[in-house]
């Protein structure tokens, strides 16, 4: 990377506490624009914490900078246009089950919209186009609260989608997605970044996750390594933070970690 | 929205305005004079004043508090990602009777009085404990996160400042008689300036909360979620609460304590159609409103000439379906 403005997101001396107990640690990260970084590490590294201070949900110390100024600049409208966020889980708990699917996936256009203005043209087409990315168009009068774990997943994914940003930070999006939409999810974001748009996610699926241009290693609040997805550094890195338990080969022009 | 849920989003609307509107004209018929008031209004002055002086603004009246419920009932279920939140759960109706009981023991006054400085101070007041109470509820629960938190601070607001209200109309025997049609939730004292105050809110409310809607459907994502969509949430929550005193002050105010039409309406709806906060409070509004009208003629008519606080009608038919919600919970959740 030669300009600063090659890097869609920067944190330094990042650190963050959940519920009185810090659990990010002086985290120094660079996230470079139009590629897909993955972020892995073992259950605790603080992988989903990270991701919600890169997102501005969460109070933190040290400086983050989004789109190559301070994160505090930019108005939360604004940001919330340009950096969308997928969390984790089933979504409020049963709250949106009344919610229709197509009404879901418009929320991620109400950055775009003046406030109560009826969706238009450009709304209905993003919602459209991320509701078929998912292949959740075809229930979207349905509510939510009839659909699978899966199902829902693929529309909470679409929501994000919709808003069209570009940058995108997603927890764990394939939980409960079966093979094939795995796949499918793994075309859209391949899309995207062809379109240069930046991805972020954590991925627990570790041949999904070294499928991503770049890894973020994350074992105990800190970031091990970040490198090349098929950097030999990386995998190494990978295999430590999971005590050795698992071991990266390459399969069918594939990197895929199997436990041994 | 897709364009042919709208369809039956608005016919729906439009049915449950319908059947307001024919009971409404079924409610003028009802009363100790038998519908043949209704009928001579047109010559008979007396019969005219019945009918336009007491049963029109009743029924009408019974209309807007059961709307203003509706209304404060989809919007607590919306804020706090609960279905099952009630605006009463909150301690607001036991703030509003403690600031109406406040009220009469200072200016003196009756709950039944037709005076517009009195009604106006009366919802003043009612709205004042209410809000107090959600306030005092969210602080003993620190804010909406945790919902049993929530729901049991709202008990121990509700109980506590309901005991208050106790001990100022034991003291003061004037207050006991007004205080008690007020406890029991009663329709019949409404005439046109509690109408006409309830009407004002119902439309205020209104407004505001379909303004405000959007965040309800963000919030439904999750807190995290709403707040990456660039939501200002503390402003818009605190307006919702606003709103949601406001409804329920205005509601007590003039027809004291009416139970479940505020937990009952939104659910009514959800039976019939799945849509986003904004609709389903302006359909909640209809629906509360239609419940309580319906349960207000029941009242009337039931053991006519003589009439049942209508709070205790609503309160066994409500207590019945929320019996029946719940059984038909746990069988889907067992069943599933």
């Amino acid at each position: 990377m030669t300009a600063a403005t090659a890097q869609a997101l920067e944190v330094r001396g990042v650190s963050a506490a959940l519920g009185g107990t810090e659990v990010l640690h002086g985290i120094d990260l660079a996230i470079a624009a139009a590629r897909w970084t993955s972020i892995v590490g073992p259950n605790g590294a603080g992988k989903s914490t990270l991701l919600k201070v890169l997102a501005g949900l969460l109070a933190h110390g040290g400086e983050l900078r989004l789109f190559g100024e301070p994160a505090a600049k930019l108005p939360a409208r604004q940001r919330a246009r340009r950096l969308s966020w997928l969390g984790q889980g089933v979504a409020g708990e049963g709250a949106a089950d009344d919610l229709l699917v197509y009404d879901v996936a418009m929320l991620g256009r109400l950055p775009h919209q003046r406030w109560l203005a009826a969706p238009d043209e450009a709304d209905r087409a993003a919602v459209e186009r991320a509701l078929r990315a998912t292949q959740a168009w075809d229930w979207r009068e349905r509510p939510l609260g009839q659909l699978s774990g899966g199902e829902r997943q693929r529309v909470l994914l679409a929501r994000a989608l919709a808003v069209e940003a570009e940058l995108l930070l997603m927890d764990e999006p394939l939980a409960n997605l079966d093979p094939p939409h795995q796949a499918d999810w793994m075309q859209t974001v391949r899309a995207l970044v062809a379109a240069g748009r930046t991805v972020v996610s954590v991925l627990h699926e570790l041949p999904m996750a070294l499928a991503a241009d770049e890894l973020v290693v994350m074992d105990r609040g800190r970031v091990v390594h970040h490198g090349g997805s098929s950097d030999p550094a990386t995998h190494a890195a990978l295999e430590q933070v999971f005590d050795h338990r698992i071991r990266v080969h390459r399969v069918a022009e594939q990197w895929i970690a199997l436990p041994r | 929205m897709p364009a042919g849920h709208l369809r039956r989003v608005v016919l729906f609307g439009l049915a449950l305005l319908v059947l307001g509107a024919a009971l409404l004209l079924l409610g003028l018929g009802i009363g100790s004079t038998g519908f043949e008031s209704f009928l001579s209004a047109r010559h008979d002055p007396v019969a005219l004043q019945i009918v336009w002086d007491i049963r029109l603004p009743r029924t009408l009246g019974a209309w807007l508090a059961g709307a203003l419920l509706g209304l404060a009932g989809a919007v607590a279920q919306g804020l706090f990602r609960n279905p099952l939140a009630d605006p009463f759960l909150l301690g607001s109706a036991s703030g509003a009777s403690l600031g109406v009981a406040l009220a009469l023991l200072f200016f003196g006054g009756s709950a039944a009085s037709a005076q517009w400085v009195v009604r106006l101070g009366l919802t003043g007041a009612a709205f004042l404990g209410s809000m107090a109470a959600v306030m005092l509820t969210l602080l003993l629960a620190r804010g909406v996160q945790q919902t049993l938190r929530l729901l049991l601070a709202g008990v121990i607001v509700g109980v506590v400042l309901g005991a208050m209200k106790d001990l100022i109309t034991i003291a003061s025997a004037d207050i006991l008689q007004a205080i008690q049609g007020f406890t029991l939730g009663n329709t019949g004292l409404v005439g046109w300036s509690a109408c006409a105050v309830m009407a004002l809110a119902c439309a205020l409310c209104l407004l505001l909360a379909w303004a405000l809607a959007p965040v309800l459907d963000g919030l439904a994502l999750g807190e995290a979620t709403a707040r990456s969509l660039g939501l200002p949430l503390g402003a818009m929550r605190a307006a919702l609460v606003v709103v949601l005193a406001l409804a329920t002050g205005a509601a007590v105010a003039q027809t004291g304590l009416i139970a479940f039409v505020g937990l009952a309406a939104p659910h009514l709806v959800r039976s019939v159609v799945k849509t986003t906060h904004a609709r389903l409070i302006v359909l909640s509004a209809a629906m509360g409103g239609l419940l309580l009208m319906a349960a207000d003629l029941l009242a009337r008519w039931l053991i006519a000439p003589q009439e049942l606080p209508v709070g205790v009608l609503t309160a066994v038919l409500g207590g019945s379906y929320l019996l029946w919600l719940m059984h038909r919970r746990t069988a889907r959740g067992t069943a599933s």
